[in-house]
């Protein structure tokens, strides 16, 4: 069979060349397609409007509704608000292994939350509600870090996970 | 015929260019020391980002635009030997490019568009700030018409034979910027300047983000454009051989063309607002979009392997020994091939849909693109200023030594500075900060790559001075330069036979669209068909 590259390339050596780059590039697109689907490894990617200017008005990022609830099948998800300069409720707790599925909502500008050694990360959108799911397989103490330029107090915008071993009781 | 106006236009653009890149090379040093706190006076978060944002606007945008429009314009006339289109037409392009910078530059210099040189609406910069940044693209497509009426007139000059390489590269990049430039210029001419001036009260967070992020990837290449159309053209010559294959250079540039604009996404993997399949869509693109980069990086090292033994090397790795490192622009070719290597193999992390979670937004990417822009670009940028500012001025060069010195130190402080930068973000050091009043036991982690930086930056400023220095120097310099012809590189095979598709543009351009309306189309769509809230302006 005919080397159908021939048509644009003439030398043997830089076809091959050719190939092998053609084939790392789809290998790439390939091997993470295959984790996609594999693991439902996606990153963030919630379609779902809201007003930023009346989060307080909504039931679910309501001050007194925020913070870990538990589903009925065990997995837990975390409403959370950052605004300038600051995550909450402040501290979360969360057991080892677990399902988590944050939903974090800004009461003003951009933000981005992100906790250093693990995958949990979003951009935080005014006028969008960001979702991210992971579980954390190791028990200690953790950050989110705001990692996205949000105004002069940036740098102080950060908090804290605690993430508490499964069998010491952590989902209390 | 001789290349006076366009040696002008060339020098005037370029001057610019390097001017502003000296300013932001300083405030980059003092961004690192800044960032550390280990000088409590010079804490200052307000001088800070009014930093970051210029040092990003005048690097991303003022030093790229004026090289681009020069080299654009010397390269268009010395290999086409004709007449710049339209000589007034090119001066109003460089003023209006000109004034809209320094407009742009008060409020930025006065920490009112502290918004960085992404903008991030809802963040609000004072309305000069918007409108000097959309002067400088406006003065650019005076540019981009230009290459593009050069190389038609030519062609209708000179029917059946093949436009240069370097002119075909070159007109390919101006048709990227023209395209890749619609999106951010719908975001500011409809959503900031308006509601900067009081016009509209609120904008779409979302869209604002995802026409931006139309610009934000292909940009990039219209910066990276004229360092590999020096690598395929300039180089090889300028080594003592040829360029491996003219035809492989075509396709490496039409290629860019094709996939550099539809991939943005890969910019909004953790933002809401996009579902997970246009953001595999985009990955895609982005993954094929490495295939003309892999494709260069063979050419150039073949075409400098046939110049080492033509040079007389011999064995497997001979010839590398024999190619002429003591020459300024062989040396930078050298240096960016060895850093486009680093950064493109940390470019496959963050182009990953799923492994980007562990480093976006974090200083990874700030070290990914320090290598891949500010390492193999602009490196480009200082070996082909050094090779064109002979024959631009007539003068020698000042000091040949100083360049090679200046561009060793040049890579030297570059790997200093972003080897770090890759090991903090994967510590999760998010960019952007300008303290780290973060928990203990993150901040020890961090210590010894933070003072690896100022390190690093300090090397790079010394090294962008004796840039201009040298470039000054060249314009008294006693001495005329002897060879005033420029030496674009021949190709080893014939393009005698060049296919039409390979001298031409308009079968791409119209792929591009329909690629752009599969990839964009829906994503922006949809902005229009649900019901979405605008936000209000923000101040800093």
């Amino acid at each position: 069979m005919q080397d159908p590259l021939k048509a644009i390339c003439d030398d043997d050596l830089e076809r091959r060349w050719l190939w092998i780059s053609l084939l790392l590039a789809g290998g790439m697109g390939f091997l993470l397609g295959i984790y996609a689907l594999k693991s439902n490894l996606h990153p963030p990617s919630n379609v779902e409007t809201i007003d930023s200017s009346r989060l307080h008005l909504t039931e679910e990022f309501a001050e007194d509704n925020l913070g870990v609830k538990e589903n009925e099948d065990g997995s837990l998800t975390v409403t959370m608000v950052a605004a300038r300069y600051g995550f909450f409720p402040p501290v979360v707790e969360v057991p080892t292994d677990t399902p988590v599925k944050f939903r974090v909502a800004s009461a003003d500008v951009l933000h981005g939350f992100h906790v250093p050694y693990t995958n949990a990360a979003t951009m935080i959108v005014p006028g969008y509600v960001s979702e991210v799911s992971t579980s954390f397989p190791t028990a200690g103490t953790y950050s989110f870090l705001c990692n996205e330029y949000c105004g002069l107090g940036h740098d102080s915008m950060w908090s804290r996970l605690t993430v508490v071993n499964k069998t010491d009781g952590g989902d209390k | 015929m001789n290349n006076k106006t366009s040696a002008s236009l060339g020098l005037a653009n370029m001057w610019v260019a390097f001017i502003f890149f000296a300013v932001a090379a300083v405030l980059g040093l003092y961004q690192t020391v800044e960032r550390m706190d280990i000088i409590p006076g010079l804490k200052s978060p307000e001088l800070y980002f009014a930093s970051v944002s210029t040092h990003g606007v005048l690097m991303g945008f003022v030093l790229t635009t004026f090289f681009v429009m020069g080299f654009g314009y010397y390269a268009a006339s010395t290999s086409l030997k004709q007449e710049i289109w339209s000589k007034p037409f090119a001066w109003f392009g460089f003023w209006l490019s000109l004034i809209g910078v320094l407009i742009a530059a008060v409020p930025l210099l006065t920490g009112n568009a502290s918004v960085l040189y992404t903008f991030y609406p809802p963040l609000m910069a004072h309305p000069a700030f918007y409108i000097g940044a959309t002067l400088l693209v406006v003065g650019s497509w005076v540019w981009c018409l230009q290459m593009v009426m050069m190389m038609s007139s030519w062609k209708k000059a000179n029917p059946g034979e093949t436009v240069p390489l370097v002119m075909y590269g070159t007109t390919a990049n101006a048709i990227l910027w023209f395209i890749t430039s619609l999106g951010v210029a719908s975001e500011v001419l409809f959503q900031l300047i308006p509601w900067s001036l009081g016009i509209i009260d609120t904008v779409d967070v979302g869209l604002a983000r995802t026409l931006f992020s139309w610009t934000l990837h292909a940009i990039v290449y219209f910066w990276l454009f004229p360092a590999y159309i020096a690598l395929y053209t300039l180089v090889p010559a300028a080594a003592g051989g040829k360029v491996f294959s003219d035809q492989m250079g075509r396709v490496a540039f039409i290629l860019l063309l094709l996939f550099s604009v539809p991939i943005g996404f890969h910019h909004l993997y953790m933002d809401p607002f996009q579902a997970a399949g246009w953001k595999f869509l985009h990955m895609t693109g982005t993954f094929m979009v490495s295939v003309p980069t892999l494709l260069t990086g063979f050419t150039v090292i073949a075409s400098l392997e046939v110049a080492g033994r033509l040079r007389g090397g011999k064995g497997l790795f001979g010839w590398i020994g024999a190619l002429p490192w003591n020459n300024p622009i062989v040396l930078a070719a050298l240096l960016a091939l060895l850093m486009l290597t680093f950064g493109g193999f940390g470019g496959m992390i963050n182009a990953s849909y799923s492994m980007n979670a562990m480093v976006h937004n974090t200083q990874w990417i700030t070290g990914h693109f320090h290598l891949i822009f500010a390492g193999t670009t602009v490196i480009m940028y200082f070996g082909t200023a050094y090779y064109l500012w002979p024959k631009m001025s007539g003068k020698a060069l000042y000091s040949t030594k100083l360049a090679v010195y200046q561009l060793w130190f040049w890579f030297i402080g570059m790997l200093v500075l972003t080897l770090p930068w890759h090991q903090l973000g994967i510590a999760g050091q998010p960019r952007r900060i300008s303290s780290t009043p973060y928990d203990e036991s993150l901040v020890q982690s961090w210590i010894t790559a933070e003072y690896a930086m100022i390190v690093g930056g300090l090397v790079l400023v010394v090294s962008a001075l004796m840039l201009v220095y040298n470039l000054f120097k060249t314009h008294g310099n006693a001495q005329a330069e002897t060879n005033l012809e420029v030496e674009y590189a021949e190709s080893l095979h014939s393009t005698a036979r060049m296919p039409k598709l390979m001298n031409s543009f308009g079968f791409w351009v119209a792929l591009i669209v329909i690629y752009m309306v599969a990839s964009y189309g829906y994503p922006i769509l949809q902005f229009f068909l649900m019901e979405t809230f605008g936000t209000v302006p923000w101040s800093i």
